[in-house]
């Protein structure tokens, strides 16, 4: 596989959400509002990059029997680091504070854990690094829509402004409740696997 | 009768797939057939019953603000390390699991595959400890009970959307929803189904 191929197959053919069925839980959780959604996606693509950078420049000592908590480690290390971050921003772009516990939650995010194990283990760390940002790129990708249909449909809004309610919409509140989001993905599933016909399962 | 009331309450109003939706992931790919579901439904339950009580235990005599009194203390607060140590018992306990399912029933071992060190990156196990953490239990034996009955809650769960996909077979889905989109929204029915539970108190 090429470093091209590399980074473009996760974000459509082999994406975290749809095909991998990975990091279902979070993309339930922070999809209410658009502005959570791009802020959660962000945060996994830096940890996501990050740790499967190092877990690859790590790959060649560690035995096999303590990798998972090797692992677990330097995620919860990137986390921090990137919670950090965060609350120094929080302020400033007004970041829910909520938030910071599903950032906290990232650390049980099967993306990061799964790439590791099925990618920077037995990989470079270049095409490793592309590999973890390319994962929480196609991560985010589906979270915003979610979050765009979610938010647009449950509360009227985009990024908070009013779009929908001043003509007259009534915000449906089914939308902003969990299963919604599960139909959501159902339905991009759908229009993915459509397009894509040799996704379709048999 | 506090301790049932609890046992039943953790199963059903507070369960850990349809009332929080925690532990999505591998709730989604290991429910093709009953028997693995059951076997991964089993993990969980064992992993639960092991982490919980531990973490309880050092919640209470380590974590908490003042609970290093017994040490001559009293103003240590180590909650913030709560995170990093809970994910590090819990890492440990599911190698363990690893190791000893991998020797005794290396059947159940290859067609758990990738998931069974994911279960160290569970949601419902880390959250589980976090719940925990916010409830306040009195002693470890409501600690435990509540291990047993979130761990129960999701075996039923995945056993039932097991038993539905394997039903579903037979059934004619469009082709390009087949798999993983209709579980998705066949999950998302189940969701709402079980929020006729929601707001019963026991």
């Amino acid at each position: 596989m090429t470093l091209k191929e590399t980074f473009l197959n996760p974000i459509l053919k082999g994406n975290p959400i749809t095909v991998l069925v990975l990091g279902i839980c979070s993309s339930l959780a922070v999809t209410v509002t658009l502005k959570g959604a791009l802020v959660m996606a962000l945060s996994v693509t830096v940890v996501c990059g990050l740790s499967s950078l190092v877990m690859s420049l790590l790959r060649k000592g560690i035995p096999n029997r303590v990798r998972i908590i090797v692992q677990l480690v330097v995620v919860a290390m990137m986390v921090i680091l990137v919670d950090q971050i965060l609350k120094s921003f929080e302020a400033t772009y007004a970041i829910d504070k909520q938030l910071s516990v599903y950032i906290g939650l990232i650390i049980t995010n099967c993306i990061v854990m799964g790439r590791i194990e099925a990618f920077a283990l037995g990989n470079k760390p270049w095409p490793s690094f592309l590999d973890g940002v390319a994962n929480g790129t196609g991560y985010g990708l589906i979270l915003i829509i979610v979050a765009f249909f979610r938010e647009l449909l449950g509360s009227g809004t985009l990024f908070g402004i009013d779009i929908l309610n001043r003509l007259g919409y009534v915000p449906n509140n089914l939308v902003i409740l969990p299963p919604f989001a599960l139909i959501l993905l159902g339905c991009i599933v759908w229009v993915q696997r459509s397009i894509q016909k040799d996704l379709q399962e048999k | 009768m506090e301790y049932l009331s609890l046992f039943v309450k953790s199963i059903f109003v507070d369960n850990m797939i349809f009332a929080y939706f925690l532990g999505m992931c591998s709730f989604l790919a290991v429910s093709k057939n009953v028997k693995t579901a059951a076997g991964l439904g089993v993990a969980v339950i064992a992993v639960l019953l092991i982490t919980l009580p531990v973490n309880y235990l050092l919640n209470t005599y380590i974590l908490q603000p003042g609970a290093l009194k017994w040490a001559g203390l009293p103003d240590v607060d180590l909650s913030f390390l709560s995170f990093i140590v809970f994910i590090a018992v819990i890492a440990a306990i599911v190698q363990i699991v690893e190791m000893v399912v991998e020797k005794f029933s290396p059947e159940l071992y290859s067609s758990l595959g990738i998931f069974l060190p994911l279960i160290a990156v569970n949601c419902a196990i880390l959250g589980g400890s976090l719940f925990m953490q916010q409830k306040d239990f009195v002693n470890i034996g409501e600690a435990s009970v509540y291990a047993l009955g979130s761990g129960l809650g999701w075996f039923l769960a995945i056993v039932s959307l097991a038993a539905i996909r394997e039903k579903m077979s037979y059934s004619n889905v469009p082709p390009a929803l087949k798999g993983l989109g209709i579980t998705f929204i066949t999950v998302g029915l189940m969701g709402m189904a079980f929020m006729t539970f929601m707001g019963i108190s026991l």
